[in-house]
């Protein structure tokens, strides 16, 4: 257990001295969302509209654009070789690192959204949901995320295979998330969105850490 | 750290081993045994499979026909209790140049530092390792700002506290300077005077220990007719 401690507070020590590392993805974000009124039609009925699943769009692909580095530089300086020489579960490690990425972009995502609705017209009913929604629904897209990031981290340039593997696990992640966000706005109950988002989050957090750790194990057998 | 390890705590069998790389075999019918006290020096061209067997002794590849075993079972099959007595040192020192001295090497030794194991490491020790190759003063500078060879020392200060009764070691004397050699020399004395024992893959000549066995990769892919 004591090697994941330590990978989670080395990973976190790593985040805090290289703020661009993750910086870059919020601002993706932020400028999303500040620019897509000037570009469509600022009027506020039709920006509030189209505000939910404007968001989880952004906060979807700024999560894939931050993916790609979770396992590359531990492959490639032999981090990873001494998570495997040290005997501990890779399991717990590929949870541990989920958590950690999730800690650098899906939490600032969630925390940031609020601005976000206001520059999009969101209708003041919908931000609980969006909160909500993004709060439960970014972990899903770091757990999904790593896998892919675990598969493609010893491949030269393997981003563009990374979102094209990625990406169709993340549509019923979107659907549910802007589904629960717009039935927000407009007055009606979305719970059952949220509550399938739940549900896709424990199946993720039990079963995705395998995957990652036969895809990091794959990486070293060279 | 004086104690010396117990007469059985190495015991690691290769039996015919087989190993093939991208259609070429790097060595068949390879047996050998480490025990307490031993000293084992992987020599050979390169190319020759150093690294690959080494990997293939640490237990980090599979990709091998043969049995290896650790203390009389399957080295996959105890592999935790096996990662807990045998230190691997790879090729790649696995520091992050963001991370000074310190805090590599607390992530490091961090499967050695928790309290419910014999023979826990201390905080102390670390900074007392990092004393001993003579990164004193240099703990909590980035390692982006340290030279190649005091990286590397980074990693090896941990041939200074861990408790393992078997190094793994991967060209160990890469980029280290005289004075660092020798100090590496050192360690692996008092690592075999200990009844320890050491695997190392080297071009460096090691003198001083008389239970230095060199097992030449490419004299023995001559003899069977590989090459």
């Amino acid at each position: 257990m004591s090697l994941v401690m330590a990978t989670v507070k080395r990973d976190l020590l790593l985040a805090a001295r290289n703020p661009g590392e993750w910086l870059n993805p919020l601002m993706f974000f932020l400028m999303v969302a500040a620019l897509f009124p000037l570009a469509v039609d600022p009027d506020p009925k039709f920006l509030s509209k189209i505000a939910g699943g404007v968001i989880w769009v952004a906060a979807l692909l700024a999560t894939l654009l931050s993916l790609d580095a979770l396992y590359k530089a531990d492959v490639e300086d032999g981090s990873l070789e001494q998570w495997l020489a040290s005997g501990e579960s890779l399991y717990v490690l590929a949870l541990g690192k989920a958590l950690v990425h999730w800690i650098a972009s899906g939490l600032p995502l969630t925390l940031m959204s609020p601005l976000l609705g206001l520059m999009m017209a969101l209708p003041d009913d919908a931000f609980p949901a969006l909160l909500l929604s993004l709060g439960v629904g970014t972990p899903v897209l770091s757990l999904l995320g790593a896998v892919g990031a675990a598969l493609t981290a010893g491949v030269r340039s393997g981003g563009l295979l990374l979102s094209l593997l990625i990406l169709p696990l993340y549509i019923p992640v979107l659907i549910f998330a802007a589904s629960a966000v717009y039935h927000a706005g407009i007055g009606m109950s979305y719970n059952g969105q949220i509550g399938f988002l739940g549900a896709m989050l424990a199946l993720a957090a039990c079963l995705t850490p395998f995957a990652s750790a036969a895809a990091l194990k794959l990486n070293l057998s060279r | 750290m004086s104690t010396s390890f117990a007469p059985d705590s190495v015991d690691l069998i290769a039996r015919s081993l087989y190993c093939e790389r991208d259609d070429r075999v790097l060595f068949q019918h390879l047996d050998l045994h480490v025990s307490n006290g031993h000293l084992l020096q992987l020599a050979g061209p390169n190319g020759a499979g150093k690294t690959t067997l080494l990997r293939l002794l640490a237990g980090l590849n599979r990709d091998y026909d043969g049995e290896l075993l650790w203390k009389g079972e399957s080295l996959h099959k105890v592999y935790s209790e096996y990662a807990h007595d045998r230190l691997y040192l790879g090729h790649l020192a696995a520091i992050k140049r963001a991370l000074s001295p310190i805090e590599n090497l607390r992530w490091l030794m961090s499967p050695w530092m928790s309290e419910d194991r014999d023979h826990a490491v201390s905080e102390d020790q670390l900074w007392g390792a990092l004393d001993q190759v003579k990164l004193a003063g240099y703990e909590e500078t980035p390692c982006q700002q340290l030279s190649a060879g005091q990286q590397r020392r980074v990693g090896l200060a941990r041939l200074a506290i861990v408790p393992t009764p078997l190094w793994i070691l991967d060209e160990p004397f890469t980029a280290l300077d005289v004075d660092g050699v020798r100090w590496l020399e050192e360690q692996i004395q008092r690592q075999v005077g200990r009844n320890g024992a050491v695997v190392i893959t080297s071009h460096h000549a090691l003198q001083n220990i008389p239970t230095l066995v060199r097992l030449d990769l490419g004299a023995l892919a001559e003899q069977e007719g590989l090459l």
